[in-house]
Order: structure tokens, then sequence, then C-alpha cells
């Protein structure tokens, strides 16, 4: 037990006297959250807008009085004519463009019917078919508001956005950046400073050494468990403080998940460096072939039933996806145990096979 | 420089034991340290039949031999020959395909982790750590031997006073000179008292002056009653041991005392006995 603890000491020696990397430990997970809660968000605030409004009646002042005024919008011009469009969304500000016939009030007023065109700017299409939702919704809201006493039925579906009222990214972005974030740490980090110990061929001198290959193992990877597990109470804490995604489920499961995570990383970890030799295979195989599917193929930002049926087969291989299910269930559904065993039992299955197949490749290493 | 100073008297005033191209003066002192230590006939590795095969090639073809307790022993071979794979099966960092293996009286396959208290081991690829300081190093390699603390003090401080390396005490690794690494990592590698040591090519690339202070290291060790197994390159280095095993395609061609060996094949020196032995290897081909 001594000879472990020395072993342990000194690990954390290596890491605390590498300013740098500590630096992106800490460092990163504040950064990526920031980043991806303030800078990388779907909604629109504050959309550049022009209206060409040919009639210019009471209706069309109404309508587009509840467009700019719904927050999204702000207008950058009225035009004059249909010719001005084109140049105007040429400009590149003006992101969508409000067009009304002529003779609007009265034709709704007789024929019950009357012209208006949404143009949106899609050389960005995800942004343009938003805007073009937003205001398509303003306007029909607006016209049903008007219409009440004259439609002797209606339909008024009452729409509400459950776990996340706000439609707010943050809530999607702090399990994903959690799941991105351990899997660095622990399985880059791992398997980093093991095929170090190969490079400097200090590696040798501890297999000989009366040190068992479990407790060299081991020993390698209680710095990083503590490391990530503390990087996880940073991104859980700061997505809760800073950016109020709730944590309606129990903590204490909740963080046993993330230790649960951590712990197959790292398993997926030792595989990598049990495979490779080399500082520079074991970082390019970390980055590319876990940093990658986990930002794609885990569910993280696109939504895993919209791939092709390979990919979606792909996804399940992945053991982020069922992280970041988790901590979403858990998070902001509040749910149990009895909701998230399957996937539970899915990432400790993930940590076994890791762990069988590097003892593995040790024993004929080493034979 | 810091150490230039301590290396100047080291070499001033300590007598080196051999002089420059290994004359007769190099086999008379190593006779004197010889006659110094505690050599005996007791065996304290024994290999029988040894065999190690990778796939179709055999590294290890049937070995014997066996090194005697207190003894520098020198194993000889072009790159290839198959020395280390034979110092890992010894070492426990591989299994034979075959054969018996003895080290300090245990047997290799079922009292490994025995074996492995009961031995140093330095390899050619340097073997610190860089980012801890000398102390540090010392203490650590102490401490996964299972030396206690005060235990480990002591050592650090007579190591360190040996190698004339108190006032780097923290620094770091990496900002020493070579030559003081490779010093230290030998002394690091038998801070556990070990009954052998394993040295596997362990001046490989090394100036002729730090090869020499190294060798008095390896004197002083083995003066101290610790068993040394060491393979190198330099054939005026296989003058300092006290018998040498030359591997040639993996089997031992030749096992004797250098001044022996060199009567039997009528050579000048070393060098010349290990290109006879490794010419007829050619010719056989």
């Amino acid at each position: 037990m001594k000879r472990f603890t020395g072993f342990v000491i000194k690990e954390f020696y290596h890491i605390f006297r590498d300013y740098r990397t500590l630096l992106i430990l800490f460092g990163m997970p504040a950064v990526q959250l920031l980043l991806f809660g303030y800078v990388v968000t779907n909604e629109i605030k504050d959309a550049r807008i022009a209206i060409y409004d040919a009639s210019k009646d009471e209706v069309t002042r109404k309508i587009s009085e509840k467009v700019l005024s719904s927050g999204y919008f702000i207008l950058e011009k009225n035009l004059k004519n249909y010719a001005e469009i084109g140049p105007t969304f040429r400009e590149g500000k003006t992101k969508l463009v409000l067009v009304f016939g002529s003779n609007f009030a009265e034709k709704l007023q007789r024929e019950g019917k009357a012209d208006i065109q949404i143009l949106g700017d899609a050389s960005d299409p995800n942004t343009a078919n938003i805007l073009v939702n937003y205001a398509s919704g303003i306007i029909s809201n607006y016209l049903i508001s008007v219409n009440i006493e004259k439609v002797p039925m209606r339909i008024i579906p009452e729409v509400r956005m459950q776990y996340n009222p706000g439609l707010k990214g943050v809530f999607m972005f702090v399990p994903g950046i959690m799941a991105m974030l351990l899997m660095l740490i622990s399985a880059l980090m791992t398997s980093l400073s093991i095929t170090r110990e190969k490079e400097l061929g200090t590696m040798e001198l501890l297999l000989v050494s009366p040190l068992r290959p479990i407790q060299i193992i081991i020993g390698k990877v209680i710095p990083y468990v503590l490391l990530a597990f503390i990087d996880s109470c940073i991104i859980l804490g700061m997505g809760n403080f800073v950016f109020g995604v709730p944590i309606q489920g129990n903590l204490i499961l909740l963080l046993f998940e993330c230790l649960l995570y951590i712990t197959m990383a790292l398993s997926l970890g030792i595989l990598i460096s049990s495979i490779t030799s080399s500082q520079q295979i074991a970082m390019t195989i970390s980055l590319m072939a876990l940093m990658l599917p986990t930002i794609l193929l885990s569910g993280f930002i696109f939504p895993v039933e919209n791939m092709p049926v390979i990919l979606q087969v792909l996804c399940h291989a992945m053991p982020p996806k069922y992280f970041i299910t988790i901590i979403k269930d858990i998070m902001l559904k509040g749910n149990g145990v009895s909701f998230i065993w399957k996937e539970t039992l899915v990432m400790m299955s993930f940590t076994v096979i890791f762990i069988l197949i590097s003892i593995k490749k040790f024993k004929v290493r080493l034979a | 420089m810091l150490y230039g100073a301590y290396e100047y008297r080291k070499l001033t005033t300590s007598p080196a034991p051999f002089g420059e191209g290994a004359g007769g003066g190099a086999i008379e002192q190593r006779t004197a340290n010889g006659e110094q230590r505690m050599t005996n006939n007791e065996n304290i590795i024994t290999v029988r039949n040894l065999v190690k095969k990778f796939g179709h090639f055999v590294a290890n073809d049937h070995l014997n031999f066996e090194v005697r307790k207190g003894e520098i022993f020198g194993f000889l071979g072009a790159n290839g020959a198959g020395k280390t794979t034979t110092i890992r099966i010894l070492c426990g960092l591989s299994y034979p395909t075959s054969g018996e293996v003895n080290v300090a009286g245990l047997d290799i396959y079922r009292q490994r982790n025995l074996v492995k208290r009961n031995i140093g081991y330095m390899s050619q690829r340097f073997s610190l750590y860089d980012d801890l300081t000398v102390y540090e190093n010392i203490r650590f390699y102490a401490g996964i031997y299972g030396l206690g603390r005060k235990e480990i003090v002591t050592k650090a401080e007579v190591l360190m006073n040996r190698l004339g390396l108190e006032a780097a005490r923290d620094k770091l690794i990496r900002d020493l000179p070579q030559g003081w690494k490779q010093k230290l990592a030998f002394s690091v590698a038998i801070i556990h008292d070990p009954k052998i040591v394993f040295l596997d090519e362990p001046t490989g690339g090394v100036d002729p002056i730090t090869r020499r202070q190294f060798w008095n290291l390896i004197f002083e060790a083995a003066r101290e009653g610790i068993t040394i197994f060491v393979t190198t390159h330099y054939m005026d280095e296989a003058e300092y041991c006290d018998r040498v095993t030359i591997m040639v395609d993996g089997k031992i061609s030749a096992l004797d005392t250098p001044s022996e060996l060199k009567k039997t094949y009528a050579a000048a020196n070393m060098n010349e006995v290990f290109l006879k032995l490794a010419r007829t290897a050619i010719n056989e081909e």
C-alpha cells in the first residue's frame, strides 16, 4: 500500500508540474460552457428585417407593429418598392423581408384573404427557417386574435415546451459538454500519461519493480478520476448557477452516473494506451476516434432519430450517447433509477469490456 | 557548469581503475577489485535450456549458463543476437517459451514477485522522470521498492553525497547533464540493495569520461556484494568483467574470463575475440 501511495503522489507531481495542461483541464470546462452557452445558440434575437408595405393601412401597420415588438426582430428599413428587395438582401444585414400586397385590409375584409409574402435570406438556411417560422407565427396569432368574434368555432392549440419551457440551448449543451470533456480528460489524459512512460522507458522500470501491473494502472487512473470529477462538478455548478439549468433529479444519482462515465472513459484510455506505445498516436486516436463521434453521433447536437440507419446503429455503439440520455433524464426530467437503469447497464458493460480487452492486450505484450 | 568542479576532482583524485585503451593496467586493477569482492562459487542465476521464440524466430536458442554470486557478468553480442530478450526474461518482463530459469534462488515462473524484490534494473533507454527533482526521483524509486520513510531519507543523503549531487537536490532531472542522469539512474536502480542488478547497455551514447566514472560506480556496487549482469557494445568494457558471455544468433558461443577467451582465440583483445566469433557465424550462414 505504501508503494502504491508513493506512486499516486508521483502522478500528481506530473500533473501539477505541467501548468499548461492543468490550465486546460480546469479552464476548458468554463470556457467551453460559456462559448456554447452564449455563442452557439439557436435562439434568434433582434434579427434585421425590412418591410415593404404596399397598402399602408390599419391592418398592415398593426401586423408590422406586432412583428417588431415581438423581440425577435428589429426594423432595418422600410422599402419603397418591390425592386429594392434584391439589393437589400445583398447588403447582407437584412435577414427577412415582409411584403404586404396592395389594399390589404380591404381585401381581407371583402374576400376574407389577403396577400402577404415572407422572404428569408436562405444563404444561412437554419436561421432563415427559424425566422420565417417566427414571423408567420406572429402573423397568424394576430389574425386569430382579430377574428375571434367572427369565427364561431375555433381550435387554439396551447403549446407548452416540457422540461425546457424557454427552449434554451444551454439545456442541451450542458450534458453534451460534460460528455465531451469528461471523455477528453479521462481517455486522452490517461492514455497520454501511460504512453509517456512507455516512450521514456520508465514503464519497464515500473514493471520490473515489485509494483503489480494492476497497481500501476490504478495509480495512473486515480488522479484523473479526481480531476474529471472536479470538472463535472464545475460544469454542473456553472450550468445551474450561471445558466439556470435545473437539476430536477437526485444529485447523488447524477454524480454517481458521472463517476461511472468517467470510469468508462478511463478504461477506454487504458485500452488505447495498451494498443499504442507513442503519445502521438494515442493523442490522434483519442481526438479523432473519440471527440468527433462524441460531438456528432451522440445526439449532443444532432438528433439521432434523423440519421440514416447505418449511422443510427453506429450511434448506439457510442458510449457518450447513453451518458447524455442519462444526464438529460436526471437533470431536466427528474427521473430516477427506474428510468435510466438500462443506459446505466450499457455503460457498465462498456467499462467491463474495455477493461477485459486491456488486460488481455497487456498479458499478450508481457508474454 | 555547476558540476564541473566535482567531476574534475573525481577524475584527478580517484585512481582510474583502467587506463585509456584498456591495456594491461586495466586487467590488474580489475583483478584487484575482484580480490576485494566476495566472489565465490555459489550460483545466483541458473539458466537451463532457455528457449524464447517469437513466432518462428528463435531469439534464445537453448541457453545454458550460471552467474556466480558477486561477480560482474558481461553479456556481449551484436544487435539482434538476443541479449535484451534474455535480460527481459531474467527480470520477469517476459516469459520464456521453455526452459528453467532461477534468479536469486527463486523460480521465475512461480515466484516472479519475489524475484522482482531482489533485482534492480537499468535500461539503455534513460529512465528517470524529467519533471521530478533529483530527490523526488530517488524517493519515488525507493518508495516503490517498499523502503521506509526514514530509510529513504538516509539512503537519499548517502546517494547524493556519493554522487556529489547535494546542491542539485531540488533540481529537475531535465536540467541535469546527461552523464549525471545516467549515474543517478544507476544509483537509483540499486537503492534497495538488490542481490543482482541488470544493466542493459547502460553506457550507450555516453562520452568516455562518463563511461569511466560509470564503471567506477559499478565496481563500487560489486564491492558491496551486488552481482552485476551487464550487456554492452563496447569491447573495452568487456575487459572489466569477471566473466564474459558472447552471444551470436541466439546461442551462447563462448563463456569464460576475458583472459581465457583471449588465450583460446589467440586474440590481443576482446574486440578480436568478438570479431572472430561473429565471423564464424557469418561463415556458417
